[in-house]
């Protein structure tokens, strides 16, 4: 199958959106609403990927992503393997390498890989020489969460052309700040990176259509919505932040600050949530939240992401 | 009585051809009729063999990414008639045994000559001296903790104050450890884009800068290895100025080679101190240039592919190019040094931070010679390499200017 011209060259693989144009990536999304309506049916299932093998493999654990995954391979009548391994046991003996071509021996079609390094994707797609598909790799990216934030903020607003999207919180480690300062102005829209000045490298002011700030009601205002992530607690070992405390008070997502918004503000998390702590439990639960949406969106972006990157391949 | 000859080759901007005879290790004379082994020299320009001040040879206990017989061997492939070795081996070189051990495990290889530093501190702890004296006189050049940096700046002071009384130079590898943290590559743009964790050009700057203070303080020589930043080469440049006792050495490939390079997410390009940007590389040939640093130095830092096959948070840092040290700053800034400059950077400059005598090419001078075809062109294959890393950032490179043949002590090492 030969791509149509305006969709430009097909990726083999998704590993960050450096070989994505505007026009793949919005054909991604529309056929993300067509798999939305498979999930909606009473027998979830398409012969999509019948015969292909799907691996699975996690260097790190996310019981979540991996589950998401798997059902939306197998929605689409894929096989599909896990491989779970700590980054720990790899550092004991066999090399990432090794791995990588014990598991193409036993003949995967294709891989979802996550992994505690950034650029480790790029090295199974080197290694494997099979389609990658990166579901979270070190501080890098994740793009199948980029992508189903767009989806989500898309279905609320149409389009994502001129919106503004605030998201805050641990930037410096964060590979969904990442993906989606990488994703969303490709899309149109601007992106506001807030968090502690610890914790918001200023070097990612570089970014195309990125602007940062340490004031989370500068990054709030008039923005159509706003992503709190996941605050890891052992960055208080890091000497990143003086207490969770100090945290909360400053730059919690809570009602007050999401009223800066534009008034039909959405709030999103990549999850899994501390409550209380980057987002008020009111906010979370709240009509504005769409937090279970992007949920239940992630699988249908993961189908779309497989039946572009897998079908109509000879 | 062993005699050789070198016929058809040239003195450094000479046109004139010439031979060299060597007797027992020494340079006997010119244009001599020819005695013992005659060798052609096939029109090449002949130079002193090139000094290595900087290289991990890794052997005692990590041989499996290099020993004594290959990284020497690759040397005398790179040109080089002498190498001083890092003693961040395992163990770590800091006894007067291991010294000798290896010096004269060296010596019946027949390869470049090894000059093994040692380490200033017991274990590289940086915490307590090494036996200075017992290890000069067992053969010690140098000592320094590479590899570690010297974190107890007095234990620092302390050391370089024992080893000047000794007239041994002190070389440290200056960064500050907090501040470089969990650092993989340079920070900036580029890290940030790429997610990985950042070395920050202040970790450089900042221990460059507090090292200077105690050789104000002191008096006692330093030696600054591998510098990879325009701060760091400036503040070196301006403690030059005042006239402090320190000498700075830079690597090729910080010349060569940028963050962009960790685009790739190839561990190749993990190095210590890290690839820096444009600028800095710039800023490190214009002190090339104008003097401020002294030599060059590869610090050919082997590993086994598959370590350097992991990723880039878990694979050891260094790069290993001992082989194409000439034919690299000879292709790519051979016009802007001139062949003079480039040959004192690797033979004389390190010398003198070292303290030993200029080498030169007259009678009665160590027949360490190195023929080098300055014409040659020929595409970099890691699989010939003599080194066991057999892997490099310039696979495939066409190159120009290859050493042909390097004799040592009046011996060949190496024949190309």
């Amino acid at each position: 199958m030969t791509a149509p011209t305006t969709l430009g060259a097909r990726p083999r693989h998704l590993l960050d959106f450096a070989d994505w144009t505007p026009e793949r990536l919005t054909a991604l999304l529309d056929n993300a609403d067509t798999m939305n309506q498979v999930l909606d049916r009473p027998v979830r299932k398409v012969p999509a990927l019948q015969g292909l093998t799907v691996c699975t493999a996690f260097f790190e654990n996310s019981t979540r992503t991996r589950v998401s995954f798997e059902l939306a391979a197998r929605r689409m009548s894929a096989d599909v393997v896990s491989f779970a391994a700590g980054a720990s046991s790899l550092s004991k003996g066999e090399s990432l390498r090794d791995t990588v071509e014990v598991l193409t021996a036993y003949k995967v079609d294709a891989y979802v890989v996550r992994h505690p390094a950034s650029g480790a994707a790029h090295l199974v797609a080197r290694y494997s020489g099979k389609p990658v598909i990166n579901a979270g790799d070190g501080r890098r990216a994740h793009p199948t969460q980029a992508l189903l934030d767009a989806y989500t903020i898309r279905q609320e607003f149409g389009s994502l052309e001129g919106l503004t999207v605030a998201i805050i919180g641990d930037i410096r480690h964060s590979r969904v700040a990442r993906s989606n300062a990488e994703l969303l102005p490709k899309l149109g829209a601007r992106v506001r990176l807030c968090g502690p000045a610890t914790l918001l490298p200023a070097d990612l002011a570089a970014l195309p259509g990125v602007t940062l700030t340490t004031d989370p009601r500068e990054a709030v205002r008039g923005a159509h919505a706003v992503m709190a992530l996941r605050l890891q607690q052992e960055r208080m070992a890091g000497g990143y932040l003086a207490s969770l405390q100090e945290y909360a008070d400053h730059y919690q997502v809570s009602g007050a600050l999401l009223r800066e918004a534009e008034a039909g503000a959405i709030v999103l998390h990549p999850g899994p949530m501390n409550r209380d702590l980057e987002l008020s439990s009111d906010v979370a639960d709240g009509e504005q939240s769409r937090i279970l949406r992007q949920v239940e969106n992630g699988q249908a972006v993961r189908m779309s992401v497989l039946y572009h990157l897998l079908v109509g391949r000879e | 009585m062993t005699s050789l000859t070198i016929t058809h080759i040239k003195r450094p901007g000479a046109d004139r051809l010439e031979s060299v005879t060597t007797e027992n290790g020494v340079i006997k004379g010119w244009n001599l009729p020819p005695e013992g082994e005659v060798l052609d020299g096939r029109g090449g320009t002949v130079a002193p063999a090139f000094i290595e001040p900087h290289a991990h040879l890794r052997e005692p206990g990590q041989t499996q990414k290099e020993d004594l017989a290959s990284g020497l061997a690759a040397a005398a492939a790179g040109g080089y008639g002498t190498v001083v070795s890092m003693p961040n081996t395992s163990p770590v070189v800091d006894d007067p045994a291991t010294v000798r051990a290896l010096i004269e495990k060296a010596e019946g290889l027949g390869l470049a000559r090894l000059r093994p530093a040692a380490a200033l501190t017991r274990g590289q702890e940086g915490e307590h001296l090494a036996e200075l004296a017992s290890l000069k006189e067992a053969g010690a050049v140098m000592f320094t903790d590479d590899g570690r940096t010297n974190e107890n700046a007095r234990v620092l002071r302390l050391g370089l104050e024992y080893a000047h009384s000794l007239g041994r130079v002190v070389s440290v590898h200056a960064e500050d450890a907090s501040l470089r943290a969990d650092g993989v590559m340079n920070e900036g743009p580029v890290s940030e884009a790429l997610g990985l964790p950042g070395n920050p050009a202040a970790a450089e700057a900042a221990r460059v800068a507090r090292d200077l203070e105690i050789v104000a303080q002191t008096g006692a020589r330093l030696h600054i290895q591998h510098l990879s930043t325009a701060r760091a080469l400036e503040l070196v440049r301006a403690a030059k100025a005042r006239g402090l006792p320190v000498t700075c050495e830079v690597c090729p490939h910080h010349l060569l080679l940028t963050d962009e390079a960790l685009r790739s997410f190839d561990a190749l390009y993990k190095v210590a101190p890290p690839l820096r940007t444009q600028a800095d590389a710039d800023a490190l040939l214009a002190g090339l240039l104008d003097g401020t640093v002294d030599c060059l130095a590869t610090d050919h830092a082997p590993h086994t592919r598959a370590e350097k096959e992991r990723d880039l948070l878990e694979a050891p840092f260094g790069i290993a190019y001992i082989e194409l040290a000439f034919p690299l700053m000879w292709t790519h800034f051979g016009e802007r040094l001139g062949l003079t400059r480039l040959l004192d950077l690797m033979t004389a400059a390190p010398a003198r931070v070292l303290g030993w005598p200029v080498p030169t090419l007259e009678p009665g001078a160590p027949a360490d010679l190195v023929v080098l075809d300055l014409e040659a062109e020929r595409e970099v294959d890691p699989r010939t390499f003599l080194s066991k890393a057999k892997f490099s950032p310039w696979a495939g490179e066409t190159l120009r200017g290859w050493p042909t043949l390097t004799v040592v002590g009046g011996r060949v090492a190496f024949r190309g």
